[in-house]
Order: C-alpha cells, then structure tokens, then sequence
C-alpha cells in the first residue's frame, strides 16, 4: 500500500517527457510510421517498375474468364468462370486437404505417441521405427512415394475393384453412390439437427448430473443413437426420398457418382502420415511430463489404465501438448502447397500457378496468395489458442 | 519454399530495383563476358543436359549463336534451367538474359508480360499421345478422357479449348514438372498425354515402352516457339533477333559451318553482306562486321541445328515439315541482309 502510494507520487513530479509511459507510446508510433511509409514507397515503387517494364498490373485480371479445367471442384466451376473463381475453387481445395490431413495426422500421432509409451515391447518398438523412418525422410519424397504407390497399386477403369457393383476403385480414383435428395429430403437435414441439439444437451445434463450425485450416463451411445436413429425415422417418415446416384464405366473412365481423385488420397496421406510422426514426439513428451504419482494415485483409486489416460493423463498432458500441436497444425497447411508437384489443385497450383502463368501478374496473385496462408494460420492460432484457455487448468 | 523464394524475388525486385533494365542488356553482357540464357531443364532435341553437364539441343544452339555474334565464342553462355512456371518470372526479373526455352509466342505473353519474342525457332503444333491399347485412332475419340499435361503451358488451354469445342467431356490433370507428367502417364494416371509435338517425341522416349504408344495426327493448335527477350531493350532485341535470321539466310544461300570460309571469297552479294565482307551492317547492332560469320562458322545454319537435334537422323526423327524454307514449301523466311 504504502509502496504503491511512493510510486504514484514519483511520477508525478516527473516531466512528462520523461514519463517511460508516454516515450514508450512514441516509440511506437515512431515505428508504425516508418513501417507504413516504407510499405506505401514499395508499393508504389512496385507498381511504378511494373508500369514502365509494360507488365500488366491491377486486379482487373480477377474478372476474366480462366479458360482451363480444374480436376476437383467443390463448387461450380467451369472454363468460363473467372479467375476469381478459379482462387475459392482452390482455397476450397487447399482448406478440404488441411482439415482432413489434420484430423488424420492427430488421430495417427495421439495413437503412435502413446503406443511408444507402450508396456508392450513390439508395440512400442514399432512405433519408434515408424516416427524415426518417417519424419527423417523429406516430405516432397514421401508425396511422390504415395502418390505414385497409390496410381501403380491400382487397375485400370476396366479393370476397377469393385464392391458389388456400386464401390469403385482403380488408378482414376475411389468411386462412390452420391445421394441425390429428393422432396421431403430437407426433413432428414431438420432431424439431424435436433439429433445433434439433443446430444450436446443431454452431455451437459449428464455432467451435472455425475457432480452431483456421481451417477454415470452413457452418453456416447446415447449421442451414436440418437444421431443415426432420429435421421433414419425422418428418412421413413418422409418417404424415403434419397436415391443413390451410381458412378458407371463410360467410355475410358467412371461418370456420375461420388468421386475420390488418386491425388487428393496421395497428398492426404502423405501429409498426415508425415505430419503424425512430429505429433506422437509432441504427446510421448506431454503424456511424460505428467508426473507418474498422478498414475499411481488414479490406480489406488481403483479407475483401470484405460479410464485413467483418459480422465487423469490426457487432460493434463494436453496443456503441455497444444501449443507445439498448433504449429504442427499450421505447418501441415503449408505444406499442402506441395500439392502441385502431384497435380493436386489447391490454391498454389491453379491460382499462384495456372492463374499466375496465364496473366503473369506475379506481384498480385503471390499478395493474395500469402494473405490467403496467414489468414489460415491465423485462425487456426486464435482456435488453437482458444481451446488451451478452455484446456488450462481450472482451480477450483 | 520455393515458392516463398520466387515471390520474395519478384516483389523485392520490382519494389527495390528502382531501374530492373537500365544500362541495355547488350552492354550489361558484354560487361559481365557471358549470357544467361534460360533453357529447358531437360528436353530431349531442344535443351538437354548430359552427365558431364554439356548442353545440346536446338534452343541451346540459339544461346550460342547468341554468343558467338557478340562474343565470337560460343562457350561464354551460362543456361539457367527453367520449369515452364518459372521462365518469364526469371527473365522479367533480370535473372536471365535471354529465354530460348521452347517458348510459344502467344498474343498475351508478348504484351502483357513485358516481353519480346524475337522470331520462331521451331513452328510446332500440341498433338496427343495415347497407349496403342486403347485402339484409338483419332484425337476425336477421346471424348470422356483423362489427359495429363504440365501447368503453365498452352498446353493445359489448348486442351480446354479442344474438347469443348468437340463438345467432349474430359479431365485435366496438370502437374508441376514434366518429369511427373510422363511418370504419371506412364503409371495409367491418364488415357493422353499431350503436349507440343516435338516435345511428344521426345518425351515418347522416356517412358517404360515407347513401342506401345502412337502419337495422333491431330495437331490441334499453333505453336510457334522462340526466343524471349525483356521489353523496351531494342538494342538487345536486334541482336537475339537477327541472330536467328542470320542462320536462316545462311541456310538459304547455302552457307554452312564447313564451308564458311570459303564462302568468305564468294562473288554473291547477298554471301557478301551476311559474311561481312561487304558493307558494315554489324555496326547496326553494336558487333563487329564478322557477327554473322562467328555464327556460322561456330554454330551452323538453321539447317544444320536443326538436322544434329531434331532431324529425321537424331532418335527424335522429324521431318523439317513446316521448318523447312520458305523455298522449299515450309515456313522459315528472314528478311535479308542489307
Ligand atoms: N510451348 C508451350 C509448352 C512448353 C513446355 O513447357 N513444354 C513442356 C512439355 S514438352 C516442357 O518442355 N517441359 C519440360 C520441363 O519443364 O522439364 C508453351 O510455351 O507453353
């Protein structure tokens, strides 16, 4: 108290250009300064060179038709859309192999991660050999071993693997029936949701329902029911109103149907079985850094291995795993840029490649595309972090 | 990374260099004592490296001529290897001096990109290849296909233009390198692989058993390849320019790397001018009267580049066709010397 008064009264006879507080604010502004103007003379310096070398600039070119095909579209495209169509075509693209990859390489890296902690001497051996062999070989090599695994493993359209006539596969890709939704269909949608509302509540209620009386639900299996069940009433209900769509051999390849293309398996497995060997490091060392009396405490107790990863280890290893994990994250999203050496169209290949080739207006596309790859390292940072704070220990 | 490298490149050069091409290339080159020339990293006929490093092909030869007109020496070139992506970023930026990369010369690229191109090496067209087992016989059966190609190339809109003018249904799989193309084609990725003809030729060879494909007889468009100089260099651009016209002409009155010399005591005018021996039409271009004779002399005429690399007694086998002279029913014409 008294200090605190000292302190208050020394800064006051202070002058104010003195003040650490204001010279700290000026020292900031000082520098934003400098940084803006440098960035406004580079780019105007940029677009004056760009000018007087006759190079195309300005983001117009956005507008033009791209005139080449794209092989994966998640939403409409063709020849005659634009250029900045053909850019969501491949951040699309680039965001589908991101999140797959990532669920993928976490659920691979927790299961390796603790198999290397394994009692079981194969077991655990395995899993060395696995992250050792793995993560030591470059990425680029690994994409074209799968890649290329993948096309040389399967048959040809003719001579697809087929289940029953309506799964697919061979060196074109993975072929599904694709659900066509009829009338009536937008009911299903409606109870999926309930399905869902419902499952969230009755995990809350469970909750506090075990604090206060300790009493158990399960609510895994109720959630599984409640999930499958309540769509599958509203599809009889409602008349059944979804028929499959079957892809059938046309000519040289399958049309019609669902389709997985051998590039998007290559990079996905590439990616996740890379980015999986640096994530088992990460969870071995957050599981070690719980000290084993917790183990042995949760024993005494009488809970049984399983449950005690589960409920005692992992939650409080996780605050040592999930900051490593984000940049684990954020660098299987960069990395899926590698994407264009196995003809993958995600946002480097079609647009800071193909869109970059035909318009040349390299200064622009590389803007955006850097933009577009700090934007989703951004988000995925904030998530990430938002998760730790919700993971962090809450003292009660 | 790379990636991160080129954009890097580009922006600091354009943002920072306050002049990229200041001084004209001609002076910067004979400054410095050799040209960078972009070339193709590995093309069979055109721009190819053998295990000591030594480079052979056609567009090479160009590079050279290049350096025997300025230089009278043919070993001061230095090739720059270029994937179909990174060539005119490179020479847009000054990294190279010229590109001789079987280029084609498109409406955009020549006035949009800040480039020149300098005349036609090679008159080519895109065709298809197809595995022999399929039983196809015409580029017009292909509706439904799986086509594999390199990315940023004609190529990969040539392909969209066809088949949608066909009213054909078809897939674009397009691969950063070259190397993948062939390797996916050749693991059954694709039905076609399509590229520029002669690169068909070439890249025929690579694969596991280059008996079981057949090239087409589409040619379904105009490539027209040639060197690449940056714009608003116009010294430089005679120089690239007139290079290639030199060897055509030469080839055309019968001037040869074995008789050059000869040639020299020739009664023929026209002989007179292109050698040097009449007229100073080196000045012109800012080299020594002999420019034309450095060329002939050390690197051959139009006919014979196009004979040692491509020609119907290299394993590529191509008929002169469309490159033959103009005289003879084919395209290559330059304007005289005088
Ligand atoms: N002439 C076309 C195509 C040129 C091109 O890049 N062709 C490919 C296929 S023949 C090539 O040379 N690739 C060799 C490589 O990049 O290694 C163009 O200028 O866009």
């Amino acid at each position: 108290m008294a200090g605190a008064r000292t302190a208050e009264e020394a800064a006051k006879k202070v002058a104010w250009i003195n003040d650490p507080r204001i010279r700290g604010l000026a020292y900031q502004i000082v520098l934003i300064a400098i940084i803006v103007l440098l960035g406004y003379e580079f780019i105007h310096n940029a677009a004056l060179n760009l000018e007087k070398q006759n190079i195309a600039s300005g983001f117009g070119f956005l507008k033009n038709t791209s005139g080449f095909a794209i092989v994966q579209t998640l939403i409409d495209y063709s020849e005659e859309s634009s250029y900045g169509r053909v850019f969501f075509v491949g951040l699309l693209n680039t965001i589908l192999v991101a999140v797959i990859g990532i669920v993928l390489a976490t659920v691979i890296g927790f299961v390796v991660g603790i198999a290397r902690l394994s009692n079981n001497w194969v077991i655990s051996r395995v899993a060395t050999v696995y992250v050792e062999l793995v993560r030591n070989i470059p990425l680029l090599l690994q994409l074209f071993f799968w890649y290329f695994a993948v096309l040389r493993s399967l048959p040809n359209p003719r001579q697809s693997l087929e289940i029953s006539g309506s799964v697919f596969l061979n060196n074109r890709g993975f072929f599904l029936p694709k659900p066509v939704f009829g009338e009536g269909a937008g009911l299903i949608g409606i109870a999926l949701i309930v399905a869902i509302v419902a499952t969230v509540a009755i995990r809350f209620w469970a909750h506090r329902r075990q604090d206060r009386t300790g009493r158990i639900f399960p609510v895994f299996w109720t959630g599984v029911g409640l999930l499958v069940g309540l769509p599958l009433v509203a599809f009889l209900v409602a008349g059944m109103p979804v028929t499959l769509d079957y892809s059938v051999l046309k000519g040289f390849n399958f049309v019609g149907g669902l389709r997985v293309i051998p590039e998007f398996v290559g990079l996905v497995l590439a990616l996740s079985i890379y980015t999986a060997t640096f994530i088992a490091e990460i969870v071995r060392a957050g599981i070690l850094a719980v000290s084993h009396g917790q183990t042995e405490a949760s024993y005494s107790l009488g809970l049984r291995p399983g449950p005690t990863l589960r409920l005692v280890v992992i939650p409080q290893a996780m605050r040592v795993i999930i900051p490593p994990l984000t940049s684990q994250y954020l660098n299987l999203t960069k990395n899926s840029s590698l994407a264009v050496a196995i003809a993958y169209p995600d946002l480097v290949s079609v647009f800071a490649g193909t869109v970059l080739n035909q318009t040349g207006q390299a200064v622009e596309v590389l803007l955006i595309t850097m933009l577009v790859y700090l934007g989703l390292s951004l988000v995925t940072s904030l998530f990430m972090n938002w998760y730790n704070a919700r993971m962090a220990l809450v003292e009660r | 990374m790379k990636k991160a490298i080129v954009s890097v490149v580009v922006g600091v050069t354009l943002g920072v260099a306050a002049t990229a091409a200041s001084a004209g290339t001609l002076d910067d080159v004979k400054a410095k004592g050799f040209i960078q020339c972009g070339v193709n990293p590995g093309l069979p006929g055109f721009s190819n490296p053998d295990d000591k490093g030594n480079w052979t092909g056609i567009d090479v030869d160009v590079c050279r001529a290049v350096a025997a007109a300025v230089f009278g020496d043919t070993t001061k070139v230095k090739f720059t290897p270029l994937s179909a992506k990174e060539r005119f970023t490179a020479l847009q930026t000054g990294e190279i001096d010229m590109l001789s990369r079987n280029s084609t010369w498109t409406m955009s690229r020549d006035t949009s990109l800040g480039l020149n191109f300098t005349g036609i090496t090679y008159y080519d067209g895109q065709g298809f290849m197809v595995r022999k087992s399929l039983g196809v016989t015409s580029a017009l059966e292909l509706s439904g296909a799986s086509v594999c190609t390199q990315t940023g190339t004609t190529t990969e809109l040539n392909i969209a233009d066809f088949f949608r003018s066909n009213n054909m249904p078809y897939e674009i799989v397009a691969f950063e390198k070259n190397d993948e193309v062939v390797q996916a084609y050749d693991a059954g990725r694709c039905d076609v692989h399509s590229t520029d003809a002669s690169g068909l030729h070439a890249e025929r060879l690579k694969l596991t058993n280059p008996g079981d494909h057949v090239i087409l007889p589409e040619i379904i468009s105009k490539e027209p390849l040639g060197p690449v100089v940056r714009q608003g260099d116009d010294g430089w651009f005679n120089v690239v320019k007139w290079t290639l016209f030199a060897m055509v002409n030469a080839e055309e009155l019968g001037v040869t790397s074995k008789n050059v010399d000869e040639m020299k005591a020739s009664e023929n005018p026209e002989i007179k001018r292109l050698l040097g021996t009449e007229g100073a039409f080196g000045e012109g271009i800012a080299l020594g009267n002999d420019w034309a004779y450095n060329i002939v002399k050390m690197v051959g005429n139009y006919g014979e580049i196009f004979d040692a690399n491509v020609g119907p007694d290299t394993p590529l086998g191509i008929s002169r066709g469309l490159n033959a002279l103009w005289k003879n029913g084919g395209l290559q014409y330059a304007p005289p010397v005088r």
